[in-house]
């Protein structure tokens, strides 16, 4: 057994849980700038983070041990998905843990149960929250699993390592089946990470939030843990996207000097894929709860075009 | 060949994307804008499809369909648009993810529908000829699913659109004559659509087509 | 070897027979009598189970010949795999069923007699252990009936509740139409078998060795495929299930919905696969449609549902749907003549069944449990039970996290592995299945994520945050017995999670009986740990890994942030400072559902009201707000009213033959007696 991958793989571990929040920082910034604030810096949510961990839980009075046990799972469950998804290098020893349907799955068990968190206390927020929430998620689902066939005819493998790598190889560069799951797998990442116009990250207004409704009730490391999930959240389905679609850069081998260019591309991809979030949060608007599905719908329709193409034109 | 194959097979994607995004747009300006595209990725095959088959007669067709309906018609309605002041929203009849899979559905029964013709053809562009159809007949379904009499004329745009792309991938290309012919028909067309709209607006005060069953007797 | 596994099989069947036939000798004492009763029978179902997975694992198949039947037509008993795994399943399940019984039984006592209920139990899986070892037509019926009438009078167990009636009668009509076609299809393949000479085809083993003609084959398959869907409630033939299952005792319901409706799935897969053997590809497209047609409508009504049992029963339809599209997939391949494929769909189905077995069975125990504490079905009135039921609600969790498809649990693997199938028809040589079949797999998310969604609502409303009833009842933990049954079924259902490469390894010879291939030496290829079912470059899942890996950062983050001792206060809610929540301002079953009630609403018959009561003061500031709704089954209106109507039509009509006068029915034997000697 070689030592070499695992370094690698806790090196990602290290890349996820420091680079995660330096990301939605640079996303916050971005924001900012483009609509003419001023932001408050590239690491305010480290300072957010460790706010909030030194401070101390008030708990609501019939709370569960769900409620409880929930920011932990979530945080193991990113944590579990960045030892899988190719950050950095396609050669993990953990890489065949998991192939790109179960990593859709270890995202849902984390909404599962921060659903049922919202649940627990027994408000009608919470509530809401967790119903829109699933609803969501039940419509996207489809489009996500669309997308991964497509992803998946091209290398006939469902395993994310692979499919980097058969990319990686590649000829064929107009590949239109590719880039109708690249769209569709957008939508669905839009979806999936709550930003607009699905769901807004920043408000609390009360009617219109959807995953901040769920943990409303929550405080101090508790807190902590699952905003810092969620970033981590935001920062997997990035690089997610470029490992599947835009994979150039990412080290095949456990060369250091390749892992160190890895790093370097995967900050540079990272960085403009930030830009185009924005550019999307900052042009749309939120929708409406029921316009979702013509959203979603797109994205299915795109991933089942481009599963259409792949077998018409390729 | 095989990477003007690619672009041809990639253009062909974005016809039928710029298809569907018709289908279910429910903004009049956008509307016309994917109409635009969509003559723009056809004019760019048509282009592409000459060079790889060497068939000079085929530029010129991809310049009439630049000149005509990336240019001409948008331009047209989007004339139209604004003097009759139609760019909100349109109520489409039945709701749009339906829509999209009765869309899907027509790629796949063409898919079916053209084995055959595929089997039989030698060319590089036949892989195309399915998209063709399918742009054809969503054209159709969204001159149905629509109750604005603009976008119904879209509607029947793309299905030409979709006509032209299939003589071009099936045969490359019709006689560049009856090319010249089907344009004049279509632009003739958009014109006295156009002056049909004025009235219609005028007497109606509406371009939704529903109204037009009021004209029925005895109601 | 003294012992086959049939003779152990044989002799669970005998208990069962025996208990059945003896139970009312201690029918005045009646708390011995569960405790004994429901023991022995946990100790036959445990000696089915150990037969059952013998055979699996040895691959062997063996047969005895009854010493008595009809005369010349004696009976056949036969166990190869593939009665082996069911065996197995209905053994499993059925030793957790009655260990929780021996509790839950406990609870009608001083209500009424539960000695029909010990009666037709044992009966009835002594039924299902007999349908599943049948090699033959007739000892198949007879079984089939057995198990039918033993659950009928289940079903009416509380028969003094008018709906409990009519749902049994319901249950009844729909299981004998069922009946009558597979009979029918039996019919037609034994009368093939011999060319409609003599009754010697009856045997299955004259079917097997019969090469049957398209035609005939078909009309068989249509026969039977539609007696067993009847059975195992596949959409349109569903709406006896959700009115049966809930009524029943809820140990009955974890039996019939965890293993009654596999016995359809088993008869599915023995006409097709074992008897006819080669079939075109469009039945395996039948299947594979109505499977995905059952599975998003049986999750979309569980949605709508607000009555525990009953949502739990529509999601048994969902299940068999998905079992359905791992048949169906293996029936498609096998037509084109690709075995390994057919063989991972096969698996995929067979692992479902063996899961949904399992948390089904584990569900229906807690909502048993549930029921039991409270007296209350309905989940509008429920709530918070996770502080006084705690084991039960941990138990009920795992159930809720395993059904939902959600890693590491085992409705995980399957469905996976039901994905992995769809991934690989592309190797298709049908173009237009092609296209068509990686839709299905969408809508086979769309169910995954439906389900989860559904089950968030069940648990969420019935044992997180406050109760929502008027009264509060005296709620009680569930007792050992109960507890018992409920945690080994969950143990279960977590090692079939972890564990799938072993037990894939265990079933190799149920696919190599039935399509020639094997999957069990690619699925370990990487060890047990891992599980790669068709090569490891394609497609790998390690639940194990995800399990202690989760588990791990759980455990170590939770150290971690207790290195510093952190308080914790205890505060009322804050609910962005409203003060005046109430228990009946929670989202509940029919809000939760809303959202999917409104998108996808096209699908039922909905009616929905508001009324505003009247106020004297304004009309814009009503006192009270009436909401009603009305959500209604579209196939019941569209599939069953027509039948109804027309039947009692006919039956009116056929009623003036009733003349109650002596001489009109003399007149009636003279005719017929007539017409016989003219045509005879």
């Amino acid at each position: 057994m070689k030592l070499y991958p695992f370094v690698i793989e806790i090196l990602q571990i290290l890349v996820l849980l420091a680079i995660a929040p330096v990301f939605a920082g640079w996303v916050k910034m971005l924001k900012c700038w483009s609509q003419g604030r001023s932001s408050p810096g590239l690491f305010q949510p480290y300072r957010d983070i460790r706010k909030l961990f030194s401070k101390d839980v008030v708990l609501a009075e019939n709370a569960s041990w769900i409620f409880r046990f929930t920011p932990y799972l979530v945080f193991g469950v990113a944590l579990l998905a960045g030892c899988i998804i190719p950050i950095l290098s396609t050669d993990l020893p953990l890489a065949a843990t998991a192939d790109v349907i179960v990593l859709v799955s270890l995202f849902a068990i984390a909404r599962f149960f921060t659903a049922l968190a919202g649940m627990d206390i027994g408000t009608a927020f919470g509530g809401m929250g967790s119903s829109r929430e699933m609803t969501i998620a039940s419509l996207a689902e489809p489009a996500m699993l669309m997308a991964i066939f497509t992803m998946s005819l091209a290398g006939g493998t469902t395993s994310l390592s692979q499919m980097t790598q058969v990319i990686l190889s590649g000829q064929s560069v107009f590949r239109p089946s590719m880039a109708f799951a690249f769209l569709a797998f957008l939508l669905v990442a839009i979806a999936e990470t709550g930003r607009i116009p699905v769901d807004n990250p920043a408000t609390h207004l009360e009617l219109t939030m959807i995953h901040e409704a769920m943990i409303l009730e929550y405080s101090g490391r508790y807190l902590a843990l699952v905003e810092w999930a969620g970033m981590m959240k935001l920062f997997l389905f990035f690089t997610l996207g470029i490992a599947a679609f835009f994979p150039w850069g990412i080290a095949a081998s456990g060369d250091l000097y390749a892992v160190f260019s890895a790093f370097f591309f995967m900050g540079l991809k990272l960085g403009i894929e930030a830009v185009f979030l924005v550019l999307i949060e900052t042009g749309l608007a939120k929708m409406r709860l029921f316009r979702l599905t013509e959203f979603l719908g797109s994205a299915f329709l795109l991933a089942t075009l481009g599963m259409l193409s792949y077998f018409i034109l390729e | 060949m095989q990477i003007a194959a690619q672009i041809i097979g990639f253009l062909a994607a974005l016809v039928l994307l710029t298809a569907f995004g018709m289908l279910v747009q429910r903004r009049m300006t956008a509307l016309i804008h994917l109409f635009a595209w969509q003559g723009l990725f056809l004019s760019i095959s048509t282009a592409v499809v000459g060079f790889m088959a060497g068939q000079r007669h085929l530029y010129i067709s991809s310049l009439l369909t630049l000149s005509l309906k990336v240019i001409l018609l948008p331009y047209i309605l989007h004339v139209l648009v604004r003097r009759l002041r139609i760019h909100r929203e349109i109520e489409t009849v039945v709701n749009v993810p339906l829509t999209m899979l009765i869309g899907v559905a027509l790629v796949i029964f063409s898919y079916h529908l053209t084995a055959p013709v595929r089997e039989l053809s030698t060319l590089v562009t036949r892989s195309v000829l399915p998209i063709a159809l399918a742009t054809v007949l969503i054209g159709l379904l969204m001159m149905i699913t629509r109750r604005h009499a603009v976008t119904q004329i879209i509607g029947f745009l793309a299905m030409e659109n979709g006509l032209f792309f299939a003589a071009t991938s099936a045969t490359y290309g019709m006689p560049l004559v009856v090319e010249l012919g089907v344009a004049l028909d279509v632009l003739i067309a958009a014109f006295i659509f156009g002056i049909f709209f004025f009235h219609i607006h005028t007497s109606f005060d509406s371009l939704n087509v529903e109204q037009m069953a009021r004209l029925k007797e005895g109601d | 070897m003294i012992f086959t596994p049939i003779d152990i099989a044989s002799s669970a069947v005998l208990l069962f027979l025996f208990l059945a036939m003896f139970t009312f000798l201690l029918s005045r004492r009646q708390r011995l009598m569960i405790d004994i009763c429901f023991s022995l029978a946990a100790a036959a179902s445990l000696l089915g189970f150990i037969a059952g997975a013998w055979t699996v694992a040895g691959g062997v198949t063996e047969k005895i010949v009854l010493l008595f039947g009809l005369p010349d037509l004696p009976f056949h008993l036969r166990l190869d795999p593939l009665s082996g795994f069911f065996l197995t399943v209905i053994g499993l399940l059925s030793f957790f069923v009655s260990v929780y019984s021996i509790g839950y039984v406990r609870g009608f006592l001083g209500k009424r007699s539960v000695t029909s209920l010990v009666v037709f139990y044992c009966l009835f899986i002594a039924g299902m252990f007999m349908v599943v070892m049948a090699d033959d037509a007739l000892i198949f019926l007879i079984s089939w009936e057995i198990m039918a009438a033993a659950s009928y009078f289940l079903v009416l167990f509380e028969h003094e509740r008018i709906e409990n009636r009519r749902a049994a009668f319901l249950y009844m009509v729909v299981a004998h139409v069922g009946a009558i076609a597979i009979l029918l299809s039996f019919g037609i393949l034994a009368g093939l078998a011999t060319g409609f000479k003599d009754f010697s085809g009856y045997t299955f083993d004259a079917m097997r060795a019969t090469q049957f003609p398209v035609g005939g084959a078909t009309a068989a398959f249509l026969l039977a495929f539609f007696g067993f869907a009847a059975k195992a409630g596949i959409v349109p033939l569903h709406v006896w299930l959700p009115e049966a299952h809930p009524v029943a005792p809820s140990n009955v319901s974890a039996l019939m919905s965890g293993v009654m409706l596999k016995t359809a799935i088993y008869g599915i897969i023995r006409v097709t696969f074992d008897l006819i053997k080669v079939f075109p590809w469009w039945w395996g497209a039948l299947a594979l449609a109505l499977g995905l047609i059952s599975a998003v409508m049986g999750v979309l009504y569980a949605l709508m549902q607000h009555d525990l049992k009953r949502l739990l029963a529509y999601h048994s339809v969902e299940n068999i749907g998905i079992i359905l599209i791992g048949i169906g997939l293996a029936m498609i391949f096998t037509s084109f003549k690709l075995p390994l494929l057919a063989a991972l769909a096969l698996i995929a189905g067979l692992y479902h069944t063996m899961n949904h077995a399992m948390f089904k069975g584990l569900l229906f125990m807690g909502a048993g449990a549930v029921l039991h504490a409270t007296n209350e079905r309905n989940m509008e009135e429920m709530g918070g039970l996770i502080h006084r039921m705690p084991w039960t609600a941990a138990l009920f969790l795992v159930g809720c996290v395993s059904i939902s498809a959600l890693p590491p649990f085992n409705g995980f693997v399957s469905e996976w592995l039901t994905f992995q199938a769809f991934l690989l028809s592309p190797g298709l040589p049908n173009p237009l299945l092609k296209l068509l079949i990686p839709l299905g797999a969408a809508l086979l998310a769309l169910t995954g994520a439906l389900a989860a969604a559904c089950f968030v609502k069940a648990f969420g409303v019935t044992f997180l945050g406050h109760w929502r009833g008027h009264h509060n009842p005296s709620v009680h933990e569930a007792n050992w017995p109960m507890r018992f049954g409920m945690i080994m079924a969950a143990l279960t259902c977590l090692l079939l999670g972890i564990l799938p490469a072993m037990f894939i390894g265990w079933m190799d010879t149920l696919s190599a009986q039935l399509v020639g291939s094997k999957i069990g030496a690619s699925s370990g290829a990487y060890g047990w740990m891992w599980l790669t079912p068709v090569a490891p470059e394609r497609a790998s899942y390690s639940g194990m890994i995800v399990f202690w890996g989760i588990m791990a950062v759980v455990v170590s983050t939770f150290l971690l942030l207790h290195v510093r001792p952190g308080k914790i206060h205890r505060a009322p809610v804050w609910d962005c400072g409203f003060e005046k929540i109430n228990p009946r301002m929670q989202y509940n079953a029919t809000s939760f559902a809303m959202p999917i009630r409104r998108i996808f609403g096209f699908l039922f018959s909905i009616r929905e009201r508001v009324r505003a009561g009247s106020n004297p003061g304004h009309a814009a500031f009503p006192v009270r707000l009436n909401y009603s709704l009305r959500i209604r089954d579209r196939f019941w209106g569209w599939l069953y009213q027509p039948i109804v109507v027309s039947s009692f039509w006919i039956a009116r009509h056929l009623g003036r033959l009733q003349q109650g006068r002596i001489q009109v029915y003399l007149i009636y034997s003279f005719i017929t007696i007539i017409v016989l000697l003219v045509f005879l």
